[in-house]
């Protein structure tokens, strides 16, 4: 039964090395065998799944703007703007000035030179906070500051797309990105917004970004493999993507008062917190499973499993121990997108509503064929190393 | 009986626990009587050399444990501090918190002292594939754990028994207001009955610092450093970078009076509103400003005129105080010439993304003290600006309701008003 408060999603904004926008992405996604966009060498023994080509004149038209980011903040800016102009709201003052934002963010862009002179200069001598002073001083472009902070990209979002309605930036990886949408949602839901924007960005191909994953060495070395086919392998089971997903998320009646297509209803949104180190995780996800009040019968879900090994395999034995979900690790021709995983698992599950069709498999060796029409589709994201979270997205 | 539900039928907001550290000290009781007093904790920087750098002062956190162990062991430090004086004062288990917990803190990297060491225990290859290879091989999480943008906050929800996955926000300067937001409006959505919002930087690195100073954000006036921040002043040269932590107990009122806890003060509104203009600079005519102090009266259900004391953002900075002025003069009008305006940071500095949260502590404070806390450094005051910004010394008054402002970069404009009693 629909009510007038319903969440509904109205706007989708998607880019990944599979290419940009919902379209792009379900063509590719719906045809079966399609096979990962992956680079090996860059980073390795480390495989990315890269950014696709993007023309950033099409969403951020000053090339000052442009120029006062790096790739990240440019790269969720220009997710934001797809997810705008798919709502048909991007250039609507009215609605811009009015709309609620929340953004999943990390940090941005280290300069890699200037930290590569800092550790090689560091060799030859002891006085390591001087020589920090003496070459951050002077080597360090003064706006890259502003390129690096984790507001800075719902900052640009403001400038850029001029959405000024409220301004937040959720940190704390995949974490981020479901509290984002769990508190979007609650604020429409309880009547404090109409339309918000929602979603993030990551962009791996830099070091630093893979550094924050290998401190715990999570990041799966030698040949690609699909998520599910991780364990045992070398190193610790993650590939991670370059990406963004953005969300318009708006109430019912305001969507259909715009007269605007619908592609599917925001059902619950659930978080959780396990203790881990306790081995908590597969009790957590099963119990959040039923707070997400999944439907009987055939589900799909689309899974934003890591590969992480630990993690990964909870999820897989939590959602095995349910027959009827068929899920589809979406990772597994994305990479990880860290904070963006949640807000592209529930676009992606918004898509298969509105086509009315299920994702073939992205691997026959560990997941099952779906058939019929998904009125109902899971998105999860459990963090490769802490927080996980689910919604349930649900025929418009 | 009092009225449990406020003019738009939401369930009012109660503090029933405050908690706070700056350079002044650890707690409410050093912090209030160095505040009120007009002592300042700028101090020169210790923690690292200064060559090179044209600002030397701060407003660092030195006393404590972590102080020197880098900014995600201080900023746990720094929030758990204030977090546990505030929990016990609200008379709440601080083992079983029980409700949400919401986490303004600085954004993290790995600190370069871990970096060195890293870097310098092997030889093969260079740079960051140097790097990614000694990573790998660690056994360790510790070192992980300081760049995780969550970890902070999981160790804090471990530690109080905060209730549900932790949000760690940032809104820049204005993180530690909108960290009490989302705990009000978390309590009004009845999502729960009480809320632990805090806000916590201990970031105040070399790097950091150098990344203000290039942005020409930092004052330079390092001769006297308890001179150097001087809000509203005509020779103010920007803001004292500096380190604290404020963490308040927010409940709803009817549940803080069913279990019979003191209320210290009302959450009456929160206002926000982001700006377009530019990622440092304020829109000229001040609207977003204008817009985020109207918003938090509307959503307080005040009228402009029952504003008695504004704590303001008051940085320091040529920029902020002029728009700040502007914003605030065009709101209340001809009244802003009588209205007491102080900022705190003229003695503490600025607590980046701890500092709403300080702020509210203060102003919350101000209130049950009846005690407004000067803007010390007044010396020279800016002809553009005039304020009546309590110089000085401290003012006795009663003070029912506060409006605190937090302005930050990337368009960050968030306001909080507090009242001293229920309605």
């Amino acid at each position: 039964m629909s009510s007038p408060h319903d969440v509904v999603i109205s706007g989708i904004g998607l880019v990944s090395c599979l290419g940009e926008g919902p379209d792009a992405h379900w063509q590719k996604l719906a045809q079966p065998g399609q096979q990962p966009v992956l680079e090996a060498a860059r980073f390795a023994p480390y495989t990315v799944h890269p950014l696709p080509e993007i023309d950033w004149n099409l969403q951020i038209a000053k090339r000052g703007d442009q120029r006062q980011m790096e790739t990240w903040q440019r790269l969720g800016t220009y997710a934001a703007g797809l997810a705008l102009d798919d709502a048909g709201i991007k250039g609507n003052d009215e609605l811009c000035s009015t709309m609620d934002m929340v953004v999943a963010a990390g940090g941005g862009e280290r300069d890699e030179a200037v930290d590569a002179d800092i550790l090689a200069a560091s060799e030859s001598r002891n006085d390591r906070d001087v020589l920090l002073n003496e070459k951050l001083t002077t080597e360090l472009r003064p706006t890259l500051f502003l390129a690096q902070l984790s507001n800075l990209l719902a900052g640009n979002i403001s400038i850029v797309h001029k959405v000024t309605g409220s301004s937040r930036t959720f940190m704390g990886e995949e974490g981020a990105g479901v509290s984002a949408v769990e508190t979007a949602a609650a604020r429409i839901r309880s009547g404090q917004s109409t339309h918000v924007l929602v979603g993030g960005a990551f962009q791996t191909e830099h070091s630093d970004m893979l550094l924050g994953y290998e401190l715990a060495g999570y990041l799966h070395r030698g040949p690609w493999k699909p998520v599910w086919q991780r364990q045992g392998c070398e190193g610790g089971g993650v590939v991670s993507g370059s990406g963004g997903a953005f969300l318009v998320l708006e109430q019912r009646e305001h969507a259909a008062s715009r007269g605007r297509k619908i592609y599917a209803e925001l059902g619950p949104v659930v978080s959780g917190r396990a203790r881990r180190r306790q081995g908590g995780l597969d009790a957590e996800i099963a119990a959040m499973l039923k707070r997400a009040a999944v439907p009987n019968g055939e589900l799909l879900a689309l899974s934003g499993a890591s590969g992480a090994h630990a993690a990964t395999s909870a999820e897989k034995a939590a959602l095995d121990a349910v027959e009827a979900i068929a899920a589809r690790g979406f990772a597994t021709l994305t990479g990880h997108m860290k904070e963006a995983q949640f807000p592209f698992a529930v676009a992606l599950a918004a898509l298969a509503v509105d086509r009315k069709a299920a994702y073939p498999v992205f691997d026959a060796a560990a997941e099952r064929p779906f058939a019929g029409v998904p009125r109902s589709v899971l998105a999860t994201a459990i963090g490769y190393h802490q927080f996980e979270g689910m919604a349930l997205v649900n025929a418009a | 009986m009092a009225n449990l539900r406020d003019h738009m039928g939401r369930p009012i907001v109660a503090v029933t626990g405050i908690g706070v550290v700056t350079s002044l000290g650890a707690g409410k009781s050093d912090n209030w009587a160095a505040l009120t007093s007009g002592k300042s904790g700028i101090h020169p920087i210790t923690r690292f050399p200064v060559d090179h750098l044209n600002t030397r002062i701060s407003g660092m956190v030195d006393f404590l444990p972590s102080s020197s162990k880098g900014a995600s062991p201080l900023t746990y430090e720094l929030a758990e501090t204030a977090a546990q004086e505030a929990v016990a004062e609200a008379g709440l288990n601080s083992g079983d918190f029980g409700g949400p917990l919401f986490l303004a803190s600085p954004p993290v990297e790995l600190d370069w002292h871990e970096r060195f060491s890293l870097y310098n225990s092997d030889k093969q290859d260079s740079g960051t594939e140097r790097l990614l290879r000694v990573a790998r091989r660690l056994k360790e999480l510790d070192i992980f754990e300081t760049t995780q943008f969550g970890s902070i906050a999981d160790r804090l929800a471990d530690r109080f028994g905060t209730r549900g996955l932790p949000i760690t926000l940032s809104t820049a300067c204005a993180s530690g207001a909108t960290a009490i937001q989302l705990g009000v409006e978390a309590i009004r959505r009845g999502e729960c009955d009480r809320a632990l919002s805090i806000g916590a930087d201990g970031s105040a690195t070399a790097e950091a610092l150098i990344r203000f100073s290039l942005l020409s954000a930092l004052s330079t006036h390092n001769d006297i450093p308890e001179k150097a921040s001087k809000p509203f002043s005509k020779d103010r040269d920007g803001f004292v970078l500096a380190e604290g932590a404020g963490a308040l107990v927010l409940e709803s009122l009817e549940a803080a009076l069913a279990r019979g806890a003191t209320v210290l003060g009302i959450l009456r509104g929160c206002g926000e509103k982001a700006d377009d203009f530019h990622r440092t600079r304020s829109k000229p005519d001040g609207s977003p400003a204008i817009a985020a102090v109207r918003a938090a009266l509307a959503d307080a259900g005040l009228s402009k005129d029952e504003i008695d004391y504004v704590n303001a953002h008051g940085t320091s900075t040529p920029e902020n105080d002029k728009m700040e002025h502007l914003s605030l003069s065009t709101v209340f009008g001809e009244r802003i010439g009588s209205m007491p305006v102080s900022s705190n940071k003229s003695m503490i500095g600025h607590t980046l993304s701890a500092a709403g949260a300080v702020e509210a502590a203060f102003s919350l404070m101000t209130m049950r003290e009846g005690v407004i806390p000067p803007t010390i450094n007044y010396d020279n005051p800016d002809p553009a600006i005039m304020l009546d910004v309590v110089p000085n010394k401290k003012r006795n008054a009663e003070v029912g309701t506060v409006l605190s402002n937090s302005f930050g970069f990337g368009g960050q404009n968030t306001c909080l008003v507090m009242a001293r009693e229920p309605v």
